[in-house]
């Protein structure tokens, strides 16, 4: 018996590791991997509360955002390789044009 | 009593891992520790007795997007991060004020009573499947809609300028 607490708390962590990281990082590919984190928070906030109110719905939803952050890893992924094509850094600080 | 065990042990594995990924700065070390801190989620997942979203977890988080993180960390030839200096405001006001807020939620969740049991929700992919093919079809659908457009976004995003300006002559 685990009180829902634990796991929001925990849940609570992870994100704010991932808030954390997408602030003092300077790597494109680190900030990127800190995004997945918040997600990974939020997915564990979902399937918690599906336990807690006997519904699946929870984890349907955490299919979804799974599939979503699948193909924004893909669509960010191939964004940051034609950054670094065009500037030949990752460095998010120089990174300071929108035209590529 | 198992349970809780169980759910401390990941918890300090997973919190383990985000703290790493924070402190590595080289991008390798940081995705093999989100790798880390996926792979417990998966462990918790369990204990929840979301089975089908553990697997999924490890299949399409911990295998696929990490793979493709690795991959382009290694294409690129990403080195180690330059350190900048941080300010003093944040480190003065910021890391009590941190602290302060995620105090107060905790406080406020833990006065709450509620307690999860192992198994008292099965998501087993029978489950699961029936739901997503019957209420959620329209979603389901839509989402491999967005699937399509990702690959084909990160296709030509991937692709070089040069690449495109050939085939549009050839056209």
């Amino acid at each position: 018996m685990v009180p829902l607490s634990y796991y929001l708390i925990l849940s609570g962590i992870l994100f704010s590791c991932g808030v954390l990281g997408f602030l003092i990082k300077r790597n494109i590919i680190t900030i990127f991997m800190s995004i997945e984190l918040m997600l990974n928070g939020v997915n564990l906030s979902f399937v918690a509360f599906a336990a807690h109110w006997q519904h699946l719905s929870g984890q349907i939803f955490v299919f979804f955002v799974m599939v979503v952050a699948a193909a924004e890893a893909a669509v960010g992924l191939a964004i940051i390789i034609a950054v670094y094509r065009t500037r030949e850094t990752l460095n998010v600080d120089q990174v300071n044009l929108l035209k590529l | 009593m198992l349970h809780l065990i169980l759910f401390l042990v990941f918890a300090a594995i997973c919190i383990a891992g985000a703290v790493n990924l924070l402190i590595q700065r080289h991008p390798i070390s940081s995705a093999l520790s989100l790798v880390v801190v996926m792979a417990s989620l998966a462990a918790e997942y369990l204990l929840l007795g979301a089975e089908f979203v553990a697997a999924v977890q490890v299949i399409v988080y911990a295998g696929a997007v990490m793979v493709l993180f690795v991959f382009v960390i290694m294409l690129l030839n990403a080195g180690e991060e330059d350190r900048i200096g941080g300010s003093q405001v944040a480190l003065v006001v910021g890391v009590p004020g941190i602290l302060a807020c995620g105090l107060l939620t905790a406080w406020v969740l833990l006065k709450q009573t509620g307690d999860l049991k192992i198994g008292a929700l099965l998501g087993d992919p029978k489950t699961i499947g029936s739901l997503l093919f019957h209420d959620f079809l329209l979603p389901f659908e839509v989402t491999s809609v967005l699937i399509l457009i990702a690959i084909m976004g990160a296709v030509v995003l991937a692709n070089r300028p040069e690449t495109i300006n050939s085939g549009k002559k050839e056209d």
